[in-house]
Parts: structure tokens; C-alpha cells; sequence
């Protein structure tokens, strides 16, 4: 198991990782990336039982489906620093003929990814999907997935919900990143979403609530705790409480940074307080 | 010119169901989803031998293509079935995104297409559907002329790699192909021979045309009806090759004229061998109530519009 401070220094990198990338095309989504990136790292250097070299079905490994395609960022860095594609290839984000799409793809065949997403809201189904063929293959591995919680304004979600409680997905563990902010503002003003873990107990789902979804040890242990609660017969969610624009200070605690990208400046800054760790791309 | 024998009315949609259960007894990967249609979509007997391959996913047809597509990639071959208009209209992002963009190899099987439904109206027919389905990269699109075509589909496309749309629909109507068959995708199957017009049909029209074409024949005009049931990848050289001997053509599916089988057949025409056509297919309109039989008369899909537009096509042959 890594040290905390290992996973420190990649966190760092990958929040440099997603600045860059976002500030070369001008194009992208740094918020809710850097909100994620404690997520994304302690997902796949601690929690996920990964093979060494990917295969589309993932038969006798744990999967993970990003329904929020929009924070492609995050999920291409983690995927480049864990070795599923060469660093290097960060440079490729959102430009022609490129693997690194601005939402995800399988289109495109990038190691790692195993559906596209972008049109929000069918990442729920798609991992409720997966998790059935994972019992059908007596295949006791688990599935994650990450869904934005503006997201959750989609109906298709309460569709693949009900499925998932009612028919006893137990594989599963879906985490909202709770960080209460969308493209028009906060959710709570867009469409409020109310209680959202009293909804998806009310769909008979294993709810853990995780207040510090910035704090690596804490995600690492609520994840942990979340994976013990597994094969119990319902589904697991984890409603992880974010901050969009997390370890860059301007970006923090607004939507403005949703859906834009940082001026020379204001990348400087951004690096400035991430310093370089593992070695740009 | 070769003559058809209907061995009975058949439905399609019992082909669909008789495939379905000889894949779930030959077939271990293939998996069947239903949303609440289990008895329109004649799975009952896949559903009883192979209870843990079967998922009741209840009315939510957007969540039913997304846990098809997460399937695949455990390595299953998915067959998701509800009526057409919610198998297309009502998912097509889902399908779209989670399906033909991610390039999954799910089966999107599709009953009581176009207005043969009848009774329920328009709500639950589709005239839109092919259309549709063909303006997806990468999606095969294919509709059984009878029974035991149907059947004969939802054997070959387990063996298909890639997301196919399979359309059926719910009247009993004669069942004339060989039960033996082997089914090519991507293949026309020409059913007779002819040198004056050429009629190129899917769907429950192959019948039609074929009654349209004896008739015909008793006056003199000798027609070649080729059955078209994989409109995408559309066999192009055989549409020309039986265009060019005849000079014109007559296209016939139970379809809107936009988007269906007959723009196919323009587009492959314009680019190789510009040709009087007719379109015989509904006129931009949306279904009503009825029964099949009436529906079929009333928007001109039977073996009489066949005629006329043979008429109206060999007015304007040069």
C-alpha cells in the first residue's frame, strides 16, 4: 500500500496535469476534474484490483465508468500516471486525430476507457450493465462509477436507481461527486436535488456519506469502508462532498470554473501552487 | 416467374421469439432484456430455460439499452426487446452514446414496427425508425420479410460483431421463405426474375410485391422483386445490376418515404445509375387506428399501390 505521501505527490501532478492540458486547447473542464482528483488517485493507485494490461471485457478485475464525461481530464491523467497510456499523450487533449477526445470514448481505442460518455446521465445503466455480467461470470470483482450530482437531474438515473436497489446489484458502488455546483450555478438553485442519500435509500441503496472529499486519507477510508458493505445484497453509494476547482485557489468554491480555461497568468498561479512532482509530460 | 407458396400466416415477432430460443439452447453468451413486453416479444420460452440470462428491467427502455451496453463488456451478447418506437425514438442518444459510438455489440430487436400495429395508434407505431437507425455509423439495420426470415436474422446476428437493429412487427402474414435458409447480412435475395421493372422490397411489402409482380405478369409486364432485409450495409450491386437490366424501380416498405429503404435506393442510384423510381411508402404522415389490413390500404402499402407505382414508373422509363 502506498503512503499517503506517494499519493500526495501524484496528486499534485495531476492537478498540474489538468491545468495544462485545459490551458493548451483553451477548451475543457478543470472544476470538476480537480474536485475529483483525490477520487480518481485513490481509486486506482489504492482501491481498485486492476490486470496489468487492459482487455475491454475486464473479466477478473475491478472497473470503473465515468458517467461525467466532462471531467476527461482527471480521468486521462490518472489513466496516463498509472501507466495505461504514455504520459506524453496528455499533450493530444481535445486536438485532431487525437485518443484523448474532449469526452471520452472508446471510439478512439485509449486503453482504459470502456464507454463513451458526455450526453449525461446513461453512465448509471451502463455500470448496472456491467456489474450483472460480472455475477453472470461468477466473477466476484466490483464496479465503480462517478456521476456528477448535477447529473442526477436526468431521469435515466432514477431509472438505472430503482433497478439497482430493487434487483439487489450488490457489486456496484456509484459515487456522486457532491460538489453542488453546475453550468448555470449552484444545484440547489438550477433544480435542487434535495436529499439526495435519503433518495437512493428510499431505492434501497447502502448509503455512506463522505464529508471530506478532498482529504486523501478520508476517501481512501470511506472507499474502503464502502467496499466492505459490498455483496450484502444492495447497492453502495458514496456521496462524496467536493470542491469544484480543489488546490487552486481561484478556482475553489465557484462554478465559473465549470467549463474554462485558465489565461497564461492564471495557469502560472495554478502551477505555482501545485509544484511540479513526478515530471511534467 | 417463380412462385411463392404462403405455408400460413405467421407473425414475425413468433420468428424473433423461436430464434431467441434457439440461441438461449446454442448460444451461452446471448443474453435477452425486456421492458414489460415479454408476451409481445414471444420470449417466454428463452425466458423459461434460461431464467439467469433473461433481465425484466420493468418500463424504463433508456435504462435497458445502457445495461446492454455495460453487458458486452462482460463478454455477452445482449438482445434488448420492446416495440419499435421505444427500441428508436425513445433511446436514441442512449443508443447513440452508449451503443453505436461506443461501438457495443448489442442487438436492438424491435417489435410492432411501422403501422401494422394497428389499434393503438400512432403513439405506438413508428414510421421513422429505419431511418433512424441507418444514420448511426456503424449500426446494421435489418428487417425480416416473414417468420421464418425472422427467425433466420436473430440467428445471424449473435454471430454479428456489432450493434444491429432488428425490426419485426406484430400481424400474422404469410410465411413463404425456405425454414432452412441461410441468411447472408448484407445480402438481397432476388425472388424472381424480370426484365420490365424492378421492385425492391423489405418488410412485410416483400409479399406484397410478390402478389404485385404475378399480377403484373398476367398483363404482360414482367417484374424482378428482390427482397432487401439488411438495408444497412445495403448490397448496392445488386440493386444496380437488376436496375440496369430493367431501367427502373419501384421501392416498397412499411416506412416514411424520408429516411427509409427507398432514399437508400435514390442515393445508390443518383451516384451510380440515375433511374426513374417510385417510392411505395407512407407520405410524412403519422399512423392512426385501424386494423393492419385497413392501415395497409389506406396509406397505400399493399400489392394494389405496388401496381399503380409500377404504372406511374414505367410512364417515365425512357
Amino acid at each position: 500500500m502506498s503512503a499517503p505521501q506517494d499519493l500526495e505527490k501524484i496528486i499534485i501532478q495531476v492537478r498540474r496535469d489538468i491545468v495544462r492540458m485545459v490551458h493548451k486547447v483553451n477548451s475543457g473542464h478543470p472544476g470538476g476534474s480537480l474536485g475529483c482528483t483525490e477520487f480518481f488517485v485513490a481509486l486506482y493507485f489504492e482501491l481498485m484490483d486492476l490486470k496489468s494490461s487492459f482487455s475491454m471485457d475486464g473479466i477478473g478485475e475491478d472497473l470503473f465508468f465515468l458517467s461525467n464525461g466532462h471531467i476527461s481530464p482527471v480521468y486521462y491523467s490518472v489513466l496516463a500516471r498509472k501507466g495505461f497510456f504514455p504520459i506524453e499523450e496528455l499533450n493530444t487533449f481535445r486536438l485532431l486525430n487525437s485518443r484523448l477526445q474532449g469526452h471520452p470514448t472508446t471510439h478512439e481505442g485509449l486503453p482504459g476507457v470502456r464507454i463513451a460518455s458526455g450526453s449525461l446521465g446513461q453512465g448509471m445503466s451502463v455500470a448496472v450493465g456491467a456489474a450483472l455480467a460480472k455475477k453472470l461470470n461468477k466473477d466476484e470483482h466490483l464496479i465503480y462509477s462517478l456521476h456528477g450530482d448535477g447529473e442526477l437531474q436526468e431521469g435515466q438515473n432514477w431509472e438505472a436507481i430503482m433497478y439497482a436497489g430493487s434487483k439487489k446489484v450488490d457489486n456496484l458502488i456509484a459515487t456522486i461527486d457532491r460538489n453542488g455546483q453546475q453550468i448555470d450555478g449552484a444545484t440547489e438553485d438550477v433544480l435542487s436535488l434535495g436529499d439526495v442519500g435519503a433518495k437512493f435509500k428510499a431505492f434501497d441503496w447502502d448509503v455512506i456519506e463522505l464529508k471530506e472529499g478532498n482529504d486523501i486519507s478520508a476517501v481512501i477510508k470511506t472507499l474502503k469502508e464502502a467496499k466492505s458493505r459490498t455483496g450484502k445484497g444492495k447497492p453502495v453509494c458514496v456521496i462524496m462532498h467536493t470542491v469544484m476547482g480543489n488546490g487552486v485557489d481561484f478556482m475553489m468554491h465557484t462554478h465559473a470554473w465549470h467549463g474554462k480555461a485558465p489565461n497564461d497568468e492564471q495557469l502560472q498561479t495554478a502551477l505555482d501552487q501545485n509544484p511540479e512532482t513526478l515530471g511534467d509530460y | 416467374m417463380k412462385k411463392y407458396i404462403d405455408q400460413g400466416k405467421k407473425d414475425t415477432r413468433s420468428g424473433f421469439g423461436a430464434g431467441m430460443t434457439e440461441l438461449g439452447r446454442t448460444n451461452p453468451k446471448v443474453v435477452s432484456l425486456c421492458a414489460d413486453l415479454v408476451g409481445s416479444l414471444k420470449i417466454e420460452q428463452f425466458i423459461e430455460e434460461n431464467p439467469e440470462r433473461f433481465f425484466q428491467v420493468g418500463i424504463a427502455e433508456a435504462n435497458m439499452m445502457g445495461i446492454a451496453a455495460g453487458l458486452t463488456i462482460g463478454g455477452f451478447i445482449p438482445f434488448t426487446g420492446t416495440f419499435a418506437n421505444f427500441s428508436t425514438g425513445r433511446v436514441y442518444d442512449q443508443i447513440r452514446q452508449s451503443i453505436a459510438y461506443s461501438g457495443k455489440n448489442v442487438k436492438i430487436c424491435a417489435s410492432h414496427a411501422g403501422l401494422t400495429l394497428g389499434e393503438d395508434g400512432a403513439t405506438h407505431q413508428i414510421l421513422e425508425d429505419i431511418g433512424l437507425m441507418k444514420m448511426l455509423p456503424g449500426m446494421t439495420v435489418i428487417n425480416g420479410c416473414d417468420y421464418n426470415q425472422t427467425k433466420a436474422a436473430t440467428l445471424a446476428i449473435a454471430d454479428h460483431q456489432g450493434p444491429v437493429y432488428l425490426r419485426f412487427g406484430r400481424p400474422k402474414v404469410p410465411n413463404f421463405t425456405d425454414p432452412d435458409q441461410v441468411f447472408e447480412i448484407g445480402k438481397a435475395v432476388k425472388l424472381t426474375e424480370g426484365t420490365d421493372v424492378t421492385i425492391i422490397a423489405t418488410g412485410h411489402l416483400v409479399w406484397e410485391a410478390l402478389q404485385a409482380a404475378e399480377s403484373l405478369e398476367s398483363e404482360g409486364i414482367s417484374a424482378e422483386v428482390i427482397n432487401i432485409h439488411t438495408i444497412k450495409p445495403l448490397d448496392e450491386e445488386a440493386v444496380l445490376t437488376s436496375i440496369q437490366k430493367t431501367g427502373c424501380v419501384v421501392t416498397a416498405e412499411e416506412h416514411n418515404f424520408l429516411g427509409g429503404l427507398g432514399e437508400s435506393i435514390a442515393r445508390t442510384l443518383t451516384t451510380h445509375y440515375p433511374a426513374p423510381q417510385e417510392f411505395v411508402a407512407t407520405q410524412d404522415t403519422f399512423g392512426e387506428s385501424g386494423t393492419a389490413e385497413q392501415l395497409m390500404e389506406k396509406y397505400g402499402l399493399d400489392n394494389k399501390a405496388v401496381k399503380k407505382a409500377v404504372y406511374e414508373v414505367l410512364k417515365r422509363k425512357a
